[in-house]
């Protein structure tokens, strides 16, 4: 291990004081950056200098700041997450910039997340749609014991895939449609393939789909661009099952009032 | 005198819980929705309970500051969550569970609560399950499990690297579900700054809206608080940055009792510190503990040496040396201080020496570096991202860190704090963790707590109160609340300094870490004493708050946070000096063995103390709670 060196960059920041209110870009120079700082740290650093000059700090959102709660929501250089592939804003390193780098920091854009401020969007529309369906009902306890129903390993495994989603968005932000559907894939899948998930799973992604399509997200046209920019590399596959689940929850409510009750994964 | 009434059940131990619950008063199910009760928190502790109590049919609001309630901190744990189940055939039982908690707290838990905590556990796991809660499984579809430390059996569930998401998700979609149906009115955004006390009851609180800026009062038959723990107060922990303690200490100055603030859990996993920039530490699982194993090297000159050009015989496994019954896998606090008097000794590896490896060869020759990274490969891909070192080739560098706090509101066996109608649960408690906290048990306290706890216990509080009495929210003690609010976020903005609060939150970081941290001793704290109120003079003098208090001020946001923190860390070093033993976390260098363990002194320091705020300036009271122990055998821990 040695001592890094530190280099300089120029952030080129989207400011916007409020909901609703133009906002623009304003440049700042990064000094001293470290290579093992986070791209959050530069900024936190950039802030502490900008309030001591009497400028209002850049508002950006974070808080566990490794990758999991799904706060930090940066477009960096074009790519919501930034350049490394399966990380959040919050796990990029200043070790993926250069000396003299211009670096363009834009919040998600996105219909359905207005800009709150400089970088901050408001995302509840994903709680909206969580509230829609995005879960099993099981009452506080009313729960049989845990080991009585098996999961074949393989099917928890691929619910764990799509459930590691954290809700940040990066997937619409990536959409030129804005669609949110990686998002609302990833928890219908979660669910959807377990045992338990079984009585509600039409009612879910009935409820869950159209959610969506009322908040202003787009639609779907297979781009794929959510996959490549999410954090956790949901796969695309996910939105081949939502579209499944769909179609088949759609025949069903229109033909046989009975929900899917089956252990198809 | 605060009256700390422990309320803990008649009774044999294995059946207080049992008779308690049947003798509760209950409320008539057609009064619930009479009943207002406000949860602050949704974390693990804040959405199991409003979702439970809401099915319960109550009428539950429920504040967070984060944007989402799936953004609490409780997301970020990773290792697991233990349950006596048993599935594993290998001894454990509800006993076992609670004789290993009692002990790895280093008795210094109520007894009763501990119990309570492993008799409910199996139900969580129940529970969670129910709810799609996608559990690590064996081949055959049943649940698996793994071993976490200061425990001898595996009990502890898992998903992955991310139980803590898992169960948060899991305990979300309940919270969405009853939002959904109008159970739950959910505000997010919204800090709460202000416990509102009417005639002796807690009656509701006042929050401030982080967007707008707009404080509101809200009246309530009940207020929970699940707001989590307050490491933070150390500036750099593993804590996410916007863990607080601003909650509980608004509780506190409102006449709620603090216990036990000194005892913080320092854990020995942790990415060491590279720079001052820095904002927060990383923790690698204790679960890696399984796998991986502690050294550092024999003799100090080898300390800067590549690690693979270290023989065998030129290392130290100093926990399997030291602790061989328990090795890699003994209590956090012992694993940590081990780390500390390795480093000490000058023999910590990596730039600053303040660094232990945890070495994964044996485990990748064992179960092949593919089965390591089935079992932990998201740690190895954050230790990737963080360090740019690739820990299947070299061991990693760990270091002790702030992790989670044990300290916390004082509650009695129905979780309600010494104000009557104020409960608190999760990590914001102190309930039964002792004075060290054993891997796995805080997701399981937090959910047992919320899920089945809490909605038995309030009961017989609310059943005591008439429905529609509570108070209107713009009685005098909301106004008064309400101003008291306003001029503290007044005051942030007036100053106009100009040191930067980042600058004196890392300044009160660096007391703590060092006085009242791993090893404490009376010179330390004093020092501490001293240096901790002259800083915080300084912050109220020249600290800056830039921007205003009616839209959306991160600045400020902190600024209030660390205000808060300045007082607790006065708070927790005396309560460190008082407490003139050696227990758990709480290492008193005056007080040990002679081969550096903990000296526990029993017959003064068997309590929980409990501080009771006086007053500004005045010097807080500690009341004693003392701690009995009838099922457990109390003796000095021994992990050798
Ligand atoms: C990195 C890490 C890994 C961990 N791993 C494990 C593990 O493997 N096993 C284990 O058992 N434990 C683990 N822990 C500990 C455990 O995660 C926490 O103790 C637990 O999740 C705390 O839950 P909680 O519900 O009490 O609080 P939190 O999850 O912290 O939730 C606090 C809630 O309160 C809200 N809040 C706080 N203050 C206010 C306020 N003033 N106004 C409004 N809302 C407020 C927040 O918005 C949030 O919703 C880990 C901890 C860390 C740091
Ligand atoms: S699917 Fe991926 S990108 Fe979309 S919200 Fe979930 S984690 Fe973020
Ligand atoms: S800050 Fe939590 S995911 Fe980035």
């Amino acid at each position: 291990m040695t001592t890094p060196k530190t280099f300089n960059v120029t952030v080129r920041v989207w400011r916007q004081v409020g909901p609703g209110r133009e906002g623009r870009f304003v440049e700042y120079p990064a000094r001293g950056v470290n290579p093992d700082m986070s791209f959050l740290e530069m900024l936190d650093v950039l802030n502490d200098e900008l309030a001591a000059r009497g400028e209002e700090p850049i508002a950006f959102s974070h808080d566990c700041r490794e990758g999991i709660c799904g706060t930090c929501s940066l477009v960096i250089n074009g790519k919501p997450h930034g350049p490394n592939h399966g990380v959040a804003s919050c796990q990029t390193y200043m070790r993926s910039f250069r000396d003299g780098d211009r670096i363009v920091v834009e919040p998600f854009r996105a219909r359905a997340f207005p800009v709150i401020k400089d970088l901050v969007t408001d995302r509840s529309a994903f709680d909206t749609i969580q509230q829609a369906g995005g879960f099993i009902t099981a009452r506080t306890g009313s729960a049989p014991e845990a080991n009585a129903a098996p999961v074949p390993k393989h099917v928890a495994d691929l619910a764990m895939d799509a459930a590691q989603c954290i809700g940040c968005g990066a997937c619409v932000a990536a959409c030129k449609n804005s669609s949110a559907m990686l998002f609302v894939a990833s928890k219908v899948s979660h669910l959807g393939l377990l045992p338990q998930g079984q009585p509600e799973r039409d009612s879910r992604v009935l409820a869950m789909v159209s959610t969506m399509d009322g908040l202003g997200f787009g639609g779907c046209t297979n781009q794929y661009e959510c996959s490549a920019a999410c954090p956790k590399l949901i796969s695309h596959d996910f939105i081949a099952r939502l579209n499944r689940d769909y179609t088949k929850a759609v025949f069903r409510s229109a033909f046989k009032p009975e929900p899917a009750g089956g252990g198809e994964t | 005198m605060a009256l700390l009434e422990s309320r803990i059940p008649p009774g044999a131990l294995a059946d207080k819980w049992r008779r308690h619950k049947a003798d509760m008063r209950l409320v008539n199910p057609a009064n619930k929705r009479k009943y207002e009760v406000v949860v602050v928190g949704a974390g693990l502790a804040g959405a199991s309970a409003a979702a439970s109590l809401s099915e319960l049919g109550y009428a539950v609001s429920c504040f967070v500051f984060h944007d989402s309630p799936r953004r609490a901190h409780s997301i970020a744990a990773q290792g697991g969550i233990n349950a006596a189940k048993n599935y594993p055939n290998d001894g454990d039982s509800v006993h076992r569970l609670f004789n290993d908690t009692v002990k790895g707290g280093d008795y210094r838990s109520r007894e009763a609560n501990v119990h309570r905590l492993a008799e409910v556990s199996g139900d969580i796991i129940d529970q969670c399950v129910a709810q799609g809660v996608p559990f690590a499984r064996e081949y055959g579809g049943l649940l698996a499990n793994r071993s976490f430390g200061g425990a001898q059996v595996s009990r502890t569930f898992y998903a992955r690297g991310q139980t803590g998401q898992q169960l948060l998700l899991g305990a979300y979609s309940a919270l969405s579900r009853a939002i959904g149906s109008g159970g739950v009115k959910l505000h997010t955004q919204s800090e709460m700054l202000d416990l509102v006390v009417v005639d002796g009851h807690a009656k509701g609180i006042v929050a401030r809206n982080l967007l707008t800026g707009e404080v509101t009062r809200h009246s309530a038959d009940a207020v929970v608080l699940a707001t989590g723990g307050y490491g933070n107060v150390f500036n750099l922990s593993t804590y996410a940055r916007g863990s607080n303690a601003t909650a509980i200490w608004r509780a506190y100055k409102r006449g709620a009792c603090f216990a036990n603030p000194c005892f913080t859990q320092i854990h020995p996993t942790c990415i060491p510190v590279t720079g001052d920039y820095q904002s927060k530490l990383t923790l690698m699982s204790e679960s890696l503990r399984n796998d991986g194993r502690i050294w550092v090297p024999l003799r100090k000159e080898d300390r800067l040496k590549p690690a693979a050009s270290i023989p065998e015989a030129d290392r130290d496994y100093y926990l399997e040396r030291i602790y061989p019954s328990f090795g890699n896998l003994c209590p956090r606090d012992v694993a940590s201080r081990a780390a500390k008097r390795v480093c000490d000794e000058g023999r910590g590896v990596g730039e600053t020496g303040l660094g232990v490896y945890l070495d994964f060869s044996e485990a990748i020759g064992r179960l092949g570096e593919a089965g390591v990274r089935e079992r932990y490969g998201n740690l190895f891909d954050i230790y990737h991202e963080i360090t740019n070192e690739d820990a299947y080739r070299v061991p990693m560098r760990i270091f002790p860190a702030v992790h989670y706090t044990m300290g916390g509101l004082w509650v009695d066996y129905n979780l309600m704090s010494n104000v009557p109608g104020l409960f608190v649960l999760g990590e914001a408690n102190f309930s039964d963790h002792g004075a060290n906290r054993l891997g796995a048990s805080a997701l399981m306290q937090g959910l047992a707590d919320g899920y089945f706890v809490l909605p038995y216990t309030i009961s017989g509080y609310l059943a005591s109160q008439k429905p529609g009495s509570r108070p209107p929210a713009d009685g005098p003690e909301f106004m008064q609340a309400e101003a008291a609010v306003g001029a503290v976020t007044r005051r942030l903005l007036s100053v106009r300094g100009t040191r930067p609060v980042s600058y004196f939150h890392k300044r009160l970081g660096h007391i703590l870490w060092q006085h009242c941290g791993m090893a404490r001793n009376r010179a330390g704290l004093e020092k501490a004493l001293q240096e901790i109120p002259a800083l915080r003079e300084e912050f109220w003098a020249g600290g800056l708050v830039p921007g205003t208090g009616d839209s959306l001020n991160q600045s400020l946001e902190r600024a209030v946070r660390v205000a808060d923190f300045l007082e607790l860390g006065e708070l927790m070093c005396r309560d460190a000096l008082a407490r003139e033993e050696s227990c758990g976390c709480h290492f008193r260098e005056e007080h040990q063995y002679p081969d550096g363990e903990c000296k526990r002194d029993d017959v003064n320091f068997a309590h929980v103390a409990a501080w009771e705020y006086a007053g500004e300036g005045d010097v807080p009271v500690r009341n004693t709670e003392p701690l009995t122990y009838e099922a457990v055998k109390m003796s000095v821990r021994n992990y050798k």
